[in-house]
């Protein structure tokens, strides 16, 4: 067993010349795709760091003639929302609020069911997992009303805990599926080796499978991390003015139907969001590495 | 004050109606001149009553504030009052009992003789009760023209639809758009709303969108006015814009030669401090026929089992009605007072002759008043085809309308 | 594959495994069977506004399949979903192999690849729109650089604005299709590789032929998430083009949507909403027989 805790990166014959053909075709191909990717990010940055004049131009490539960082100070601490004139900064810690639990309790329930349903399948397992798998496919506006009837009859309407409910459930079927496909695609030899130690159901999913399974918990970290950090119709209709979501004040700032749109404020207001799921992809993207490690099969 | 009496809300179970509450108020007024306008209406409800205004803004109007709406509602958690169209959108809320009835209110203060035009107040009445205070007037038919751009081809400013036309391809050949318009739905379905007033005339319109007779709007009357939103749609060739506001914009800088849009659109002359009748000139009905319609924003006061809220919410709805507010809250707004005993000689050129057609009577229930937003939905999606694809003629166009009428509810 | 307790342990270890998964039970009893149940109930009714049993019989169903725009919204959905399904596997798998040669800055260009997932769609849309204006975009960019005949204005062109959407969607998803399929290349035992160089198998040949089918379920994951989100496209529409030029792309969730909150036709968007789900039924059934009644090898 010496092998299972020395974790291993990527794989593939090791880079031997700098210079290679097959480096040169491996970081070209990579950097042209990356500029695909980053260009409208650079539109979107060196939008906000113009004023609004410079931006009526139309040249949305060119950089800025004047930086100015007024509109990152208006986006975060100065935009009104109705009466509000604090920015994105109003909502910021509600939606740390909402985030963290939401993201911890449906990571835990999901993973379980996912375990459940791969090594511990019992009776009628399959058909409730197909009827989750089909909620993936239910747009969310058709269970605004009877989410409400439910979160009512449990009296968790307007809570903070009825909108982790509801990211929890609605975050389900994807994640139960990650996790159980992921569990299945482990070797069977070290759920029966366990079994046969005498490990329980907890007991497996604790030291066994949780360890093994850290990139499938980032997959889900970033997916529940961005849906629930972005998510504005829940945390709006689910919840009161007073525990609002950044989103809410995000959607006021970029929205807003009537009057000028300060596009340079929409850009670094958007950005200023995503900065949080961003630092999550970047830091949790140590966790990234190979969780089985050669010889941890057979003992 | 404020806090002591904020602390007395939460502390005190048992209600009596005299009790300070912190009422919360949802509406979609976010841009600059909105937010101030609701400020107006904040700031008299503090100052004028013990209670506190508790501001609920949420941008993207009726599509997001809807299910927001009906959500708390029905969730057993109403905030204290809602911004919400006048007309028959909240009907069903009413009928469902989940409004409260201000009829009291309205009779204490008279409502129905200061409320002017008084269909305002008949939108807001179902089975002669009385559900919403309706706040401003906003019209739709008005023509915005660019001066700078018909200087620059030596016509005069049109002083009507057809003088438009006419210099539409003069535009053309100056590198102008004739026509600005967004490609949104709610533009293009009001621009034709705007042109069939005024070339089919009041009557007939009345019939197909009061009456909804489907042979009127198969008729003759409405065949003019296909053409002449053919003839728009010819004109607005070239205005890739989305926004109205951009739009608009395409106006004020010259590159567009006007645009058919609502009286919010003088907000944005004003920000680029441009001056009516110098800079722009603006035509209700087109020139031709000087009636406007009279939609605008009403609010609503979810029912609540509190009798000290119920309380707070009938002195909202009386604050708001007041005359010292109308001003304040309509020249903000840069809408129109809903009661015509208010003194607005500070208002401009254009709200000026917006007053003083309203001062003749010639006014119209608005469509959001008789026709159902679902019926609205689908000539949406008729004129946003139509306006975007050449292909559709007129006649064509006029079938499928006619069809719409005749099945509306 | 791993049937665990079923046959050696019996019903006493099961019941941990059973109520460890009651919230998943309920989930799937209460809100999704439920709610499907409520939606279909309602879509033979008259519902405005508010949800109410006042039936209408098949009103609603004659209605929806005259509207021109539903029709078009469906045609759209199957453009849009072919070719976004397709480019996001290949793309994403394309990307994560390449990732998994051991590269410098891994973690940089993983980020960069990702980053968009986390821009909201408002804004996403917006940026998109600027780069695909003919007047001051990717279009005018390139005449200037000479080449005067270029064309493309996808979102002012009724013919192929859904591309234009379909340029933005990829940009935004093919980040997360990459992480997924990396988590599960790094899943895959090492020592599968190091057979495969022992005998002197290509990498190329190594991934299409032994990493591939080893990742069967990871691929069944991505499949149902792209699904997923190619029937839920929404946002990004709204943002991007309002549906326009005309209605030519119109999607379906967004028809449930208008139905309900901005028609206020509750029944309408039921409906339409009963018609998709109709559609992911047809094709989920078959899946879960082939993924489950195959379960009894071992």
């Amino acid at each position: 067993m010496t092998d299972v805790t020395h974790f291993e990166g990527a794989h593939g014959p090791k880079p031997r010349r700098v210079f290679s053909r097959r480096n040169i075709f491996l970081y070209g191909t990579l950097i042209m795709v990356a500029l695909y990717y980053v260009l409208p990010l650079y539109v979107m940055i060196v939008t906000s760091l113009k004023g609004m004049p410079e931006i009526r131009m139309g040249n949305i490539f060119a950089p800025p003639v004047d930086i100015t960082f007024e509109p990152w100070v208006k986006a975060w601490s100065q935009a009104c929302t109705g009466l509000n004139c604090d920015g994105l900064s109003r909502g910021f810690w509600n939606s740390v609020q909402i985030t963290v639990p939401s993201v911890i309790v449906s990571i835990l329930i999901a993973s379980v069911n996912g375990y459940a349903l791969a090594n511990w399948r019992f009776k009628g397992a399959d058909v409730f997992f197909t009827i989750l798998i089909f909620g993936a496919f239910i747009p969310y506006q058709i269970m605004l009303y009877p989410m409400v009837i439910l979160l009512r009859e449990m009296g968790i309407y307007g809570t903070l805990w009825g909108l982790v409910m509801v990211h929890s459930i609605f975050g389900m079927p994807i994640l139960t599926l990650l996790f159980r496909n992921y569990f299945t695609s482990l070797p069977e030899e070290l759920f029966k080796a366990a079994r046969v130690d005498g490990a329980g159901f907890w007991g497996i999913y604790f030291q066994i499978m949780l360890p093994m399974s850290l990139p499938i918990f980032v997959v889900a970290m970033i997916l529940q991390v961005t849906g629930i950090w972005n998510d504005f119709l829940f945390g709006v209709v689910y919840t009161k003015p007073d525990i609002y979501p950044m989103t809410v004040q995000l959607n006021n700032i970029v929205n807003s139907v009537q009057g000028v749109k300060e596009y340079n404020v929409n850009m670094a207001a958007t950005i200023l969001t995503g900065l949080v799921p961003l630092v999550i992809y970047f830091v949790s993207g140590r966790l990234f590495v190979r969780g089985i490690a050669a010889g941890a099969v057979k003992g | 004050m404020k806090s002591i009496a904020t602390l007395l809300a939460a502390t005190a179970l048992t209600a009596t109606s005299a009790q300070a509450v912190d009422l919360e108020v949802t509406h979609w007024w976010t841009s600059g001149g909105e937010a101030a306008a609701v400020a107006e209406f904040a700031k008299a409800f503090t100052e004028r009553t013990d209670h506190t205004w508790v501001d609920g803004a949420i941008a993207g109007s009726g599509g997001t504030a809807r299910p927001i709406m009906i959500s708390r509602i029905t969730g057993g958690d109403p905030m204290g009052a809602t911004q919400f169209n006048h007309g028959r959108q909240a009907e069903e809320l009413v009928e469902a009992g989940l409004m409260l009835d201000l009829t009291d209110v309205a009779e204490a203060e008279g409502w129905t003789d200061i409320v002017f035009p008084s269909s305002l107040l008949d939108s807001c009445t179902i089975d002669g009760r009385i559900y919403c205070v309706p706040v401003n007037i906003h019209s739709w038919q008005w023509i915005w023209l660019s001066n700078d751009a018909f200087a620059k081809i030596d016509t005069p400013v049109p002083t009507n639809w057809d003088e438009f036309v006419a210099a539409g391809p003069k535009l053309r050949e100056a590198g102008i758009v004739p026509l600005a318009m967004g490609n949104q739905a709610w533009q293009t379905a009001g621009a034709f709303d705007v042109l069939s007033i005024a070339i089919a005339g009041v009557d007939a319109w009345r019939k197909v969108v009061v009456e909804k007779d489907g042979a009127a709007a198969a008729g003759a009357e409405y065949a003019k006015v296909f053409k002449a939103a053919a003839d728009a749609r010819a004109l607005r060739a070239g205005s890739n814009v989305q926004d109205w506001n951009l739009a608009t914009n395409m106006v004020i800088t010259g590159k567009a030669g006007g645009q058919i849009m609502g009286d919010w659109a003088q907000g944005e002359f004003a920000v680029a401090e441009k001056v009516a009748g110098t800079d722009y000139t603006c035509l209700p009905g087109l020139g031709v026929n000087e009636v406007i319609s009279t939609g605008g924003d009403a609010f609503y006061f979810p029912k609540n089992g509190d009798p000290a809220v119920e309380a707070a919410q009938k002195e909202l709805a009386s604050v708001m009605l007041s005359k010292e507010v109308q001003v304040a809250f309509n020249l903000k707004k840069g809408s129109l007072p809903v009661r015509g005993d208010v003194d607005l000689s500070t208002a401009n050129d254009c709200m000026q002759k917006g007053l003083a057609i309203l001062a003749k009577g010639n006014i119209l229930p608005s469509g959001d008043q008789s026709l159902s937003p679902d019926t609205q939905g689908q000539i949406e999606d008729l004129m946003t085809e139509f306006w975007a694809n050449d292909s559709i003629t007129a006649e064509d166009a006029q079938e499928r309308y006619a069809d719409i009428i005749a099945n509306a509810d | 594959m791993a049937t665990g307790a079923t046959k050696p342990f019996g019903l006493f270890r099961n019941m941990t495994a059973k109520i460890a998964a009651i919230p998943m039970i309920l989930t799937a009893l209460v809100v999704f069977a439920g709610g499907t149940i409520w939606t279909v109930v309602h879509s033979f009714t008259g519902s405005k506004l508010l949800p109410k049993l006042n039936w209408v019989g098949l009103d609603q169903y004659e209605r929806l399949w005259n509207s021109n725009r539903w029709i078009v919204s469906i045609e759209n959905l199957l453009i849009f979903g072919v070719f976004s399904l397709i480019f996001s596997l290949v793309i994403g798998f394309t990307l994560a192999a390449l990732l998994d040669q051991k590269i410098r800055f891994e973690n940089t260009f993983r980020t960069i690849i990702l980053y968009p997932f986390a821009m909201s769609f408002i804004v996403t849309g917006l940026v998109w729109q600027w780069l695909l204006n003919p007047e001051f975009g990717i279009q005018s960019i390139v005449r200037d650089l000479g080449w005067t005949g270029f064309d493309f204005d996808p979102l002012y062109n009724q013919d192929i604005v859904i591309y234009g959407v379909l340029i933005a969607a990829l940009w935004q998803g093919t980040g997360l299709i990459m992480v997924l399929m990396l988590a599960g290349m790094r899943g895959i035992d090492q020592d599968i590789w190091k057979a495969s160089r022992v005998d002197g198998i290509p990498a190329w040949k190594t991934y299409l032929f032994i990493i591939i089918p080893m990742m069967r379920p990871v691929f069944i994951t991505t499949l149902v998430i792209i699904a997923s989100g190619i029937v839920k496209v929404f946002d990004l529409v709204v943002a991007q083009t309002s549906g326009g030029p005309g209605i030519a792309s119109e999607v379906p969730a967004k028809y449930v949507y208008d139905s309900m909150f901005l028609r206020q036709n509750l029944g309408q968007g039921f409906a339409a909403s009963t018609m998709m789900l109709l559609a992911v039924v047809i094709i989920i059934i078959p899946w879960a027989y082939l993924e489950f009644g195959g379960k009894k090898r071992d």
